[in-house]
This record gives structure tokens, sequence and C-alpha cells, in this order.
């Protein structure tokens, strides 16, 4: 009798809420009674959200100007032509009616221009581009990295440092901002320290630590494209040059999509009213895939710069809350007031 | 004493022979020439072995089509420049292949260990060889391991006695012989010597057959001995009553009677996976016309000299002279790569992981625990748990499935007085048991100064009833006497209560249990001779004649020589094979009783007796003789014979037994019915017996117009009743109809009129098909699971005649009843009660379904959200197979970040609470027909996936499309980051969109519902925080950090999910409100349940919780009209 007592302990399942399935839980049910309330709630906070965003961005200024001279009357258009496209320059002429609050951030743009393509993205050496000297020469065919093709080598066999079309195809333009103060062009002095992410310019790139620098260049040669070699970027500033330099960093974080704009300089004073001259050294060429060129000044908030999506998506969604919270409310008053409703 | 010799019959190769040779013993001809014919073939059940699990194993899985999928683009990326390194898809697969073969491998070593329980029971093989020719020995109340052919047995005539309760659910005792020459051979130094051959059939399935023949060589002389089926041992019968028995094996292993009777364990694939396969098969057609198309627009676009080459990227020598056909064709595998996830890899392991550990749930289940045999419910397959929640028929066997398998004495009428039983006393009628008379111990006689003819007239019909039977008995003592040998001297030692009755009709048994509880009780009976003592005093009857029961006379009789030396005979038998013979008697009285009897579900008797002067007995025994050894005709003689005895009968009484229905049987069908499941019951037993029960336990209702479809003998014949049947359906189709079927009609009806009949099936709201083979069974059970609506179905039984039946099912359920393990062994369920039906399949099964099918169309969703983006990328990034989401988050988002929830969803969802769901069947049918896997279902969960992901896509464009800085320091974001706050947005929508799906929130659910985003988080954080030494590329270095740095961005993240989940909160409502279904109308009803429960009763003890619901359920009646909603 006692074994057979214990058996039935044995096979007896526990009665505990999780094996029975009976674990306390929360039940929410999406009824009118909770959603309306709810719907009304976010409503009105987006509402406020909206407002708030749409404001923040309204206060912001962007001031774009295509300079890539396809039209004849583009001051750059003499420049965009291709046969004498070495060394050109050009200027744009633009005026302010009242002060450009500072910082104002100075962009260039391009567009039909996709740098997001998966064979450019990955034409890149990473071992080459975080300083590690093993893959600055040509080691059978392993390095550089067969990624960085065609730039891997030139014609003779030497390395191409940095290898790769993303590296190759950087863009070269220059500008110069003069102000006109009365007939006298007044140099605005443009900030190109911290335009690149900090983690790039501090962890992620790494020059090679040979002093000089150029000595670790070696037996190796610089992309086809560029005019000067990587050492040679910043001839003002030797912590600006090699893997990197800021521009050089702006440039190989890839945009994500075919019209993008890159930081190239910050004014930290900000731009007073006033007419302005943009010198352009015109070097890279876009018109033969029908891109443009653009430069871009803006001043930016706490969120970033001018953006009006988000101000108008929160409107948007917070008065679509509340008109439907309304037809619920109809809704429900229609059914519980009409005989057949229970 | 037996001597060796060996005789040899003509020899033919094993497998064209029609015969199979077997050498007792092995013991070859002396000639030697001669190899043994007959190698034995240990047919495996079982999936896997320890050697061949990797291979094979690999081999089942690599046949689902989203493994082999999955395999062949792990191949193409191994082969080709793809976007996404091999890993993506490789370590997914892996991590399914293992996680599948893990749970596939303790599976089957459960089988194997539940197997070796039974078929690794120690065997005593007295000579072996190759096991067929074995001889074996085989002691009382064990089972026979192989099918043996009877060589001897303690007994000095060589005979045995048998119940192959487990083969046909028979449990009298059968007796089975052995040939004379073999069973003089009673000890294994006998045996030794023996030397003969058997010749019999190939194996066959049918138990009832066995033809061969045995040759034993005695002192140089052969001699042949024809075998039939009563030489015959059968694998799973049980010896009984018998010591020890010697056999041969001539069928083992696969071999056996029994198991050729099964049908080979196929895979059996619920509806939830066909479905599932399907909408892979449309997934895939989605991922080529995507890639299709990608590869199109590629070459279109790359048509134009300025798209194909600028200048910043020009291609390698090698890439432009490369053949067009071979660079069109890898485009198209590489997008086929980069859109490969659009197939949801983890779908298959979460659903098996879902299933397996889902199904403890069952067997956890106390509602399902039967407190009496301590068993609890058994899942042997995980596959099917969704099926229990589809099942639109259930066939059900009879005996020991709706019934106990108990018969017991209810009730009789004895001269016109109707008596129950009660605690061993006959009350009368109307009488209550209390009435001061414990004077007379064993019978109440309600005329008590009645005579002692009265009295007699009293005993005389029980007495009838303890001498007119064929039962055995059989003294639970393992060393008991052997009938056949002198009783007398047993009787002393043992008391009454130690010997057991073997009857083949469990009616018999349970009348003279019955005789044996008021007094008079057989004792015993041997040959000749039936001894009964009635109060104490022994009476020797001498058995004169037994005139055996046939189908068609439907009763049986015996002829006794009484003590005081008169003839007289027992008739007894269906009422309607005695009363019109009867002349005397209370025939009026009797014959309503006998229909009382029969309204409450009894299983009627009437007994009658004639007595014979010597010059009728003279006559009788002539013609009986005359009969039995007629050579010619002599069943239609012994007929005769029959209906010249079983004449001029006195009546003296009718009686009921009850085969005690199961508990709740009539509310487990009714809450099937309810459920809108057609509940057929298959059953081995006779006709009336079968509806009876049917009757009783409201499987045919007494408003049911009864069709029958019984004996038919000719193809034309039942083709006619079949059109009569149909006609009558048609006449009045008010009424329900049941219909009565038996195997012989069936299997015409099947044969050449299976529409006819399936159309009369269907008008029938209750089908019985009594005399049922087993493999009949099955062939029902088919003919509906292929009939054109292709319904799900559910077979139910207890006994090894089921197993087929449960095997061919859809669904097979075994009941773990007292006819051994066969039926639950092969079954994919196993419960202790026919009861337990409702609560697995209404609860359980619906549970089931409604997980794993939002389960199912879940990981389509979660999918087509995830791949979507990187395929409308494609149209910003010039169709270059540039990936929008870094590898790690390819690899890990269905492994990782959003493979618990839905896992922890599909365990523990509960829609409807578990009482609403049992108080009301009609719930079931919300979830019937698949319907939440319907074409239409997966339609919407596609689109909301496509156009969660176009909202995801596009709201991050748009706010980075607009060029603007989305930092406070002016920097701008790169390509990764976008893909980044695309991939953040879509793991927390699609997280919180199964977040809304979610009714029943337990505290698992909340920890990996908010765990998986907080992962999420966390890992990004981690994983962009390193610079990994391992990877080739540190593109997501800090990405994810930028991201998070920016504001906008998290407002972004903030509109974009509300945007996603706002419409489908407010469709919610609206159904909810203009069109809820019966199961949300129930939520309701639910969620204040649980108020209750909650509120009511902390503690959780059952009678509490219960009182508690019950409280509830009024408090609900009251509450509903506030609850309009």
């Amino acid at each position: 009798m006692q074994k057979k007592e214990n058996q039935e302990v044995e096979n007896r399942p526990d009665n505990t809420a999780f094996t029975q399935q009976r674990l306390p839980a929360w039940q929410p049910i999406l009824s009118a009674g909770i959603v309306i309330p709810l719907f009304v709630l976010v409503g009105l906070a987006f509402i406020g959200i909206g407002v708030a965003l749409f404001v923040t961005s309204r206060n912001l200024h962007v001031l774009e100007m295509d300079y890539t001279g396809v039209e004849k009357t583009s001051p750059c258009f003499s420049c965009s032509d291709p046969i004498k496209q070495k060394n050109c320059k050009c200027s744009l002429s633009f005026e302010l009616d009242k002060l450009f609050e500072g910082p104002v951030f100075f962009y260039y743009g391009l567009t039909n221009y996709f740098q997001n393509q998966r064979a450019y993205g990955v034409s890149k050496d990473y071992n080459q581009l975080s300083g590690d000297l093993d893959y600055f020469t040509f080691f059978f065919s392993i390095v550089p990295d067969s990624t960085c093709k065609p730039y891997r080598y030139d014609v003779n066999n030497k390395p191409i440092v940095p290898c790769g079309s993303l590296a190759n195809s950087m863009f070269n333009d220059t500008f110069n901002l003069y102000q006109m103060k009365n007939g006298v062009k007044e140099e605005v002095p443009l900030d190109g320290k911290g335009i690149s992410w900090w983690t790039d310019y501090n962890i992620k790139y790494r020059n090679p630590s040979v002093n000089p620098l150029r000595n670790a260049f070696n037996g190796t040669v610089k992309p086809l494209y560029w005019s000067k070699p990587a050492y040679e970027l910043d001839p003002t500033d030797t912590a600006n040059n090699g893997f990197i330099n800021q521009d050089f960093l702006v440039w190989m974080r890839r945009s994500a999509l075919p019209n993008f704009r890159k930081l190239y300089r910050r004014i930290t004073d900000g731009l007073p009213a006033g007419n302005y001259s943009l010198e352009i050294s015109y070097n890279y060429p876009v018109i033969a895939f029908d891109g443009k060129k653009k430069v871009a000044f803006s001043n930016v908030s706490w969120m970033g710069g001018k953006n009006e999506f988000l101000g108008i998506a929160y409107l948007v969604i917070g008065s679509l809350c509340l008109v439907m919270s309304v037809v619920m409310l109809i809704i429900y008053h229609w059914r519980n007031s009409s005989p057949d409703a229970n | 004493m037996c001597v060796l010799h060996l005789m040899l019959q003509g020899f033919d190769p094993p497998h064209q022979s029609e015969t199979r040779t077997i050498y007792v013993a092995n013991r070859f001809p002396l000639h030697g020439h001669y190899i043994p014919t007959v190698t034995f073939s240990n047919g495996d059940v079982f999936q896997y072995t320890i050697w061949n699990f990797v291979p094979k194993n690999l081999f089942e899985q690599f046949r689902r089509i989203a493994n082999f999928y999955f395999l062949i683009i792990f191949l193409v990326q191994l082969m080709i420049d793809t976007p996404t390194s091999p890993v993506t898809s490789g370590l997914p697969l892996f991590f399914v292949i293992t996680v599948t073969s893990i749970k596939q491998g303790y599976e089957d070593w459960l089988r194997h260990k539940a197997d070796n329980e039974v078929n690794g029971a120690p065997v005593y093989v007295v000579r072996s060889g190759s096991l067929v020719g074995d001889i074996v020995r085989v002691a009382k109340d064990e089972t026979f391991p192989v099918d043996l052919v009877l060589l001897s047995s303690d007994r000095p005539d060589g005979t045995c006695h048998i119940t192959t309760a487990s083969l046909d659910g028979e449990t009298n005792l059968k007796t089975h012989y052995s040939v004379a020459e073999t069973s003089v051979c009673q000890s294994v130094s006998q045996l030794e010597s023996l030397q003969a051959v058997v010749e019999c059939q190939q194996p066959e399935a049918d138990l009832y057959r066995f033809v061969g023949r045995m040759t034993v060589t005695l002192l140089g002389e052969e001699i042949v001995r024809p075998l039939g089926p009563e030489n015959l041992l059968l694998r799973g019968a049980r010896l009984k009553n018998t010591k020890e028995i010697f056999g041969v094996a001539v069928y083992t292993g696969m071999e056996s009677k029994m198991a050729l009777n099964y049908k080979c364990k196929s895979q059996k694939r619920s509806a939830v996976e066909k479905s599932m396969n399907s909408f892979l098969i449309i997934y895939l057609c989605i991922l080529l016309f995507e890639a299709i198309l990608s590869t199109i627009l590629k070459y279109a676009w790359q048509s134009e000299e300025k798209w194909n080459e600028p200048f910043y990227n020009q291609k390698t020598e090698q890439e432009r002279n490369s053949s067009p056909i071979l660079k069109f064709i890898s485009d198209f595998l590489a997008f086929l790569v980069l859109y490969n996830f659009i197939i949801p890899i983890s779908l298959y392991v979460t659903v098996e992981m879902q299933k397996f550990l889902g199904s403890f749930f069952i067997g956890w289940d106390l509602d399902l625990y039967h407190e009496e045999s301590d068993q609890k419910a058994q899942v042997n397959t995980s596959d099917l748990n969704e099926e229990l929640g589809q099942v639109e028929y259930v066939f059900t066997d009879k005996t020991g499935t709706l019934t106990e398998n108990e018969m017991h004495f209810r009730e009789c009428s004895i001269n016109g007085t109707k008596y129950r039983e009660v605690n061993g006393k006959l009350v009368p009628e109307g009488l209550t048991d209390d009435s001061p008379d414990g004077s007379t111990p064993h019978m109440v006689n309600h005329n008590k100064n009645g005579s002692q003819k009265n009295l007699k007239n009293l005993f005389f019909p029980i007495q009838s009833v303890a001498l007119c039977h064929t039962v055995q008995i059989s003294y639970d003592q393992p060393d008991c006497m052997v009938p056949g040998s002198d009783p007398f001297s047993h009787v002393n030692g043992f008391s009454a209560n130690h010997m057991e009755y073997y009857a083949s009709s469990p009616d018999e048994k349970a009348l003279v249990e019955a005789a044996k509880r008021i007094g008079i009780t057989f004792i015993s009976s041997n040959g000749d001779t039936v001894e009964i003592k009635t109060f104490g005093k022994t009476e020797k009857f001498k058995l004169l004649h037994v005139l055996e029961f046939d189908p068609n006379r439907r009763r049986m009789s015996v002829i006794l020589q009484t003590p005081s030396g008169g003839q007289i005979m027992f008739t007894k038998g269906a009422e309607s094979a005695i009363l019109p013979f009867a002349t005397s008697g209370e025939m009026e009285k009797t014959r309503l009783h006998v229909d009382e009897f029969a309204l409450k579900g009894l299983r009627t008797l009437v007994v009658a007796c004639r007595h014979f002067s010597p010059e009728q007995y003279t006559e009788v025994d002539r013609r009986l003789n005359a009969a039995r050894t007629a050579l010619q005709q002599r069943e239609e003689k012994l007929q005769e014979a029959f209906n010249f005895i079983e004449r001029d009968l006195q009546l003296l009484g009718a009686t009921g037994v009850e085969d005690k229905l199961q508990d709740k049987v009539q509310e487990t069908i009714e809450a099937l019915r309810l459920a809108g499941i057609k509940v057929w019951v298959l059953t081995g037993d006779k006709h009336e017996t079968a509806v009876s029960v049917s009757l009783s336990c409201g499987h045919f209702h007494r408003t049911m117009n009864i069709l029958e479809l019984l004996q038919q003998r000719s193809d034309n014949e039942c083709a006619e009743q079949l059109r009569r049947l149909a006609r009558r359906i048609k006449e009045d189709h008010v009424i329900q109809h049941g219909l009565v079927v038996d195997g012989a009609s069936l299997s015409l009806a099947l044969r050449e009129h299976e529409k006819l009949f399936m159309e009369v099936c269907k008008n029938c709201s209750a089908v019985l098909c009594c005399r049922m083979a087993p493999l009949q069974k099955a062939k029902v059970v088919r003919l509906i699971k292929t009939s054109p609506e292709k319904p799900i179905t559910l077979a139910v039984g207890d006994g090894a005649n089921d197993v087929s039946m449960i095997q061919e099912a859809h669904v097979g359920i075994g009941i773990m009843g007292k006819e051994g393990r066969q039926a639950v062994r092969n079954s994919d369920y196993a419960i202790a009660r026919f009861k337990f039906l409702a609560k697995l399949l209404l609860v359980h099964g619906h549970f089931y379904y409604i997980r794993i099918a939002t389960l199912v169309q879940y990981f389509f969703y979660k999918n087509v959200c995830f791949i979507t983006p990187q395929f409308l990328y494609q149209f910003f990034c010039l169709f270059s197979q540039q990936t929008l989401y870094d590898s790690v988050y390819l690899t890990l988002y269905n492994i990782c970040f959003t493979s618990l929830p839905i896992l922890v969803y599909s365990l523990f969802e509960q829609l409807v609470h578990p009482h609403v769901l049992q108080s009301k069947p009609a719930l079931y049918r919300d979830i019937s027909r698949n319907s939440m896997l319907s074409f239409r279902t997966f339609l919407y969960w596609t689109l909301l996936g496509f156009c969660h992901a176009f909202v995801f896509f596009f709201g991050s464009y748009i706010l980075m499309g607009e060029d603007t800085t989305l930092m406070g320091n002016g920097q701008m974001f790169g390509n990764w980051t976008f893909g980044t706050l695309v991939f953040t947005v879509m793991v927390i929508t699609v997280t919180l969109k199964l977040a809304l799906e979610t009714h029943f929130w337990t505290w698992m659910n909340h920890f990996v519902t908010w765990g998986s985003i907080a992962f999420y988080f966390i890992f990004s954080l981690f994983y962009g925080g390193i610079i990994w030494p391992f990877l080739h590329t540190q593109d997501m270095y800090f990405v994810f950090v930028q991201l998070l740095s920016s504001g906008s961005a998290w407002f972004a993240i903030i509109i974009i999910i509300i945007t996603c989940l706002f419409p489908d909160v407010i469709k919610k409502v609206f159904y909810r409100h203009l069109q809820p279904t019966n199961t949300q109308k129930n939520t309701l009803a639910r969620a204040l349940f649980h108020t209750c429960t909650f509120t009511l009763e902390p503690s959780h003890s059952d009678s509490n919780r219960l009182a508690a619901d019950c409280l509830c359920w009024t408090k609900w009646g009251l509450d509903f009209s506030l609850f309009t909603l």
C-alpha cells in the first residue's frame, strides 16, 4: 500500500501555476474604453512635440547653392568643361540680409552620386587604413586587399596607398569664402577640425607610426586621381595628414543615399549680413553622370539641421490619433444607443 | 524420447516461395547442403541508431524544403561573390540543424527506451539459432515475444490457454493445441533431441489464418501433422492458466502478425505544417520575383554607360570581360542571397521547439491526470499538437474506450418481477434495500412466508445463469491446478475469491459473477461436469450438451443432468431469439422489462429452460449426435437440430447487464458534437451491443432515426439498401439520423459504392460501425481522410486492434486501458480516460492551434519586415546588392533579436480562459478548417509586413533624405547609420506588434519582450563599441552610439513605430466593436473570470478555484449587460 502511494506521488503532475498554465497574467483588452483615452493622450502629446519640432526647425536657416555649371549663365560654366578641368577656378557670389547665426556649418553636396554601391563601398583595405605597414607593400596577391581592384597596383605593380575606389574618388574641390567689405575681399576663417566622427579620427583610422609620415609611403604610389599623396593632404597641419585627414575621413564615411551632403568646414562665429564670394577650385567631374555639385550653409539646433519632416510627421500622426479617437467615440456611442447593441 | 531424424520437403529459395520452412531449433538436415531459408529480420520501428544518426538525421532535415533551400543559399554564398558572407546563412542554418537534431535525437531516444521496456523483456530461449526456429519458453502471464507454434505445455494434453486481449480485444480464454508428437517433450532435455520441420505460409497480416504443417521424425518415421491457427501463439497474446509452454518461433520481429497489422510508422504532418509549406512556396515566389526584378532593373539601369561605370567606380578588366550571361546569373544569385532571409530560416526550429516544449503542458495537466490508475497524459509525438485544434471527425473504439470494459450485472426480471442488485442482494423493484430482511443473507425475498417452491422459483433462474455459459475458471495461484485434472482436491484449498472467470462474452462473465455474489457460485467445470454451490450447498450437474452460440440464432443452450437425475436445458440469448419460442412463463411482463432494461442502456439477455422427459431427451440426444457427426452439410443439420431442441421454452426471466460506461462519456461526446466534431464509433463488437452502448453514451439519441446497413451479402443488395437509406434521409431531413453499419456490409459498400456510402454518412449525425476488423477500421478512417473535403480525423482506441486506425488517422489517441500498451505506444497522444478527450481537444487543441498559427504568420511577417527595406534600398544604390544592415544584424535578427518573444508567446498565450473553452465547445468552431492560416489572414500578415517595411524604410529615407545633419555637431551619418536606424525601428516595431497580439502577459512575456529590445540595444552598443580584431571591416564601429546621440533619431524612431502600430490598434478596436468573433466575445468573460478567480481565491486549491469560477459565471451573467463592448 505504501508503495502504491509513493508511485502516485511519482506520476501525479505538479499542481503549480506554471504546469497548469495558470500563471498570473496581465490580460489587456484593446477595447474602446482604454484605447480612446490613450489615443487622445498620444495625440495631444504628439501635437505638442510636433509644434516644438516644427518651430525649432523653422528657426534654422539653410543656404544652398548649385555650382555645377551646367547652364551657360552659371559662374562655373567654364570649369564644367572636362577638357580644361585642371585647376579651374570660379567664384559664387551671394548676399545675406541678416546675420547667419553661428556656428554655421558649410557642406558640399553631390547628387546622383552612388557612394552606396557595394563594389565601391568595399573597395578599401581596412588594414592599410588602420596604419598596418604590412599592407603597404606588394605581397603576392594577398596584399593589399583584392577588394581594392582596380585601384590596387599601378602599372609598375606598386601598391596604391590608400587603395581602392572609395579613397581614389575623394572629393577634391576646395573652397574659400570671402566677405566683400566695401569692395575688399576679406577671407572668412573656416574651421576644418572636428568635421569627422571623433572615433574615426581618433581610433578607427590610424597613420602608421613612422616619423616623418612620408617614409611610411616609400615604395607606394598615391591614388590615381589624387594630385597630392596622402601625407601631403594638408600642408598647414601635420596632424591632419595621411589617413586621419578630416576631409578624407568625411569622404570615407559613405553616404546612405545618392543625394548627399558632406560637412566641409565650420564657421564658428556665423556670417554677418553682407555680400560674400565663394571661390571654388573646380576639380571634381560630375556632369558625366548628370550629377550636381552644391554648397550649403546651415546652422543647427540640438536636433540637427533644418528638418521639417519630423515636426510635420508628429503633427499629422497626432491629429490622426485625435480624429480616430473621435471616430471611435462616435461608433462607441452609436453602438451603445442602438437597440440591438447587446 | 523424441528421436532425432529429419525429413525434408521440397525446398525453394525464400523470396519466391510461398511457404517458409523452419527447422525447429535450427537443426538442419543431416545432408548438410541446405542452408536455412529464413533469416531473422528485426524490422526496426525506430528512425535512428547511434551510427546512422548523423547522416540520416541530416538527410531527413535537408529534405525539408526550407533547410534545403538554406543549404543551397549557403553553397551559393561559398561559390560566388556575394553581398553577405557565408556565415550569415551558415550560422543560422547550423543553429537550426543542431537544435532540431538534438530534439529529434532525444525523442527517438525516448522511443527506444519505451520500446526496450516491452521488447526487451527477457525471453527464455531454450535453443537459439537465428531466432526463427528458436525454441522459446514462456511462463504463465507472460506475453509471447514472437509468433510461436506450440510444441508442448506442462499439461499432459499439450494444450494451453491464452488471452488475445491486446490483439483483438477479446478477453476470454482460448485453448490452443500442440501436435501430439511434440507435446510429450515437456522438458528442455527432451526438446534438445526433438527433430522437426515446420512449413508454413509466408507472414501475413490476418490474425486468424495460419496454414502449415509440421513434420516430426519419430523413431525414424516421418509423421506429418497439419498446423492451423489453433497451433499458433501470436506475439502480444498472453499465456494464462498454464504454467509454461514451449514453442518454436515462426514469425519474429516485424514479421509477426501483430507487427504486420501495424501500418508502417509514417511521419504525420499537421495541417499547419502543410499550410506552412505552401506559404513557404509563396514566399519563395516572392523572393524569386524580387531577385529577378532586381536583376532586370540592374541591367536596365546599367545599359546607360554613365550608370554602368562612373569614373569613381571603375570595373576591373576581369569584370569587363566576363560573359554577360555569367554575370547575369551571378547577379541573380547575389540578389537571391541578399533577399534570402525573407524565407524564415528559424521558423522550423522555433516551431519544433514550441511543439516540443509546449507538449509538456499536456503531460503536466492535472485535469488529464487519472487519479485511480495514477496515469497522466502522455505525448508521443509533439508534431501534432495544433492538429488537436482542427479535428473534424473522431473515430472511437467502444470497448475499453467509451466503456470501462467491465460488465456489471444490474437488474433482472424473474417471473415477471423486476429485481435490482444491491450489495449482493436482489431487491425487488419498488422496495428499498433497507427493509428488514437481513435475516435472509443472500437474497431478499419479498414473499418471506412463501413456500419452498416459491423460493425455488426465484433461485432457479439464477441457477440457470450460473450454469448456462461457457465461462472458464482460472485460479490466481501460480502453481494451481490445471483444468482437466481433478478439481476437487483444489477446491478446498482455495477460497472462491481466488478464482477468476474468463469468458468469451463479458456479459456471461458478469452474469456468473453476479450469481456468485448472490450466492450461487459456479465452482468448476471440467469436460462433462459442472459444479455450483448454492448457498453453501454444492450441486453437481452433468453436462450433456452445449449448443454453442452463433450469431444467427443469437442464443446458446446447455443440456444438463440435474443431481436428481432429470434432464434440463437452459437457454440464454437475445430476447428476439427466445421469446418467440417460449410457451410458458411471464411472457408479457418479461418483454416489458426487457424493453425497460434496454432503455436504460443495459445489455439484455433472456433466460429460459426446458425440461425433457426421458423419451424427449433420447430424441434430442440422437438428433444432436447425428448432426454433429454428419459428414455433409453439418452446419445446416446442426441448425436444424438446434431449432428442433430450442422450442417449447419456459421463460424464466431476463437480465440486464451494464457495460459500465466510463465517466462523463456522454458529456464528452456531447461537447465534441457541439464543437462541430462528428463522432464515429468503430467497434469489433456485435451490432446489438454496439447500438445499446451507443445509445447509453449519447452517441445515438432516442430521437434519432437509426438507419441500418447490416448483413448485406451482395453488391447489389448493398447498393439498393444504400439508395434506400439516402432516400429516407432526403425524405425527412428534420430528424437526425444515425447509421449502423457492420464490417461485412461496409467492405461491400466501400468496394463499389464509396460515393453513395459517403453521401449517406455525411448526412448522418452519428455513425456506428460494428463487427470491424482492425484494418477495416483504418480503412474507414482513410476513406474519410481522403474524401474531397480532406477533414482532419482523430482516432481513439485502447487495444492493439485499434493500432492501425490510430496510425491511419491524422491524430491517434491511445487510451491507457486494460488491453495492454500497444495502442498507447503507437498513438500520438495517450490519455487515461475518454473524457479527457474534451479538454485535450477543446482546450489544449485550441491553445496550440492559436499559438502555432500566430507563430507561423508572425514569422512570415517579421521576415517581410526584415528584408523588404533591403529590397527597397536596391532602388537607391543602383541595384549593386549593397546590404542595408550589417552582416551580424542579418545573422542575429532571427536567432536572437526576435526569436524569444514569439517562442514565449507560443508557449503561454491564452486567448480565452480554459474554463470558458471547455464550457463553450462551440468556440472550437471558430478555429476549424485551419481558419487562422487561411489565405486571407496570410495575406493580411504579409501585406502588413510590406506596409511596415515601407514605413520603416521611407520614414528613415525622408528623415535622412533631406540631406541635413541629424546631429547637434553638424556631422553627417553614413549608410550604416541609415541601415541601423531602419533596423532599430524594425526590431522594436516587430516586437511590439507581437506585444499587441499577446493577450496573456505572464512575467515571462514581459521579460522576453522588453528583454529582447534591451538586448538589442545592449548588444549593439557592445558590438559597435569594440574594434573586432577578426572582422574584415569595422563598418559598425560606433555607428549605434552615433545614432543614439542624435535627438532627431530618437524622435524618428518613436514616430515611425507609432505610425506602424496605430492603424493596427484601430483595426483591432473596430473589429472588436463591429464584428466580434465568438472567441472575442468570450475574452471579455475570460477577463472578468480571471479577476474573479484572483480576487475571490488567493490560494490555488482546485475546489476553491472551481467554486470561484462558478461564482464568476453568475457574476458575469449579471454584468454582461454593463459590458456592451
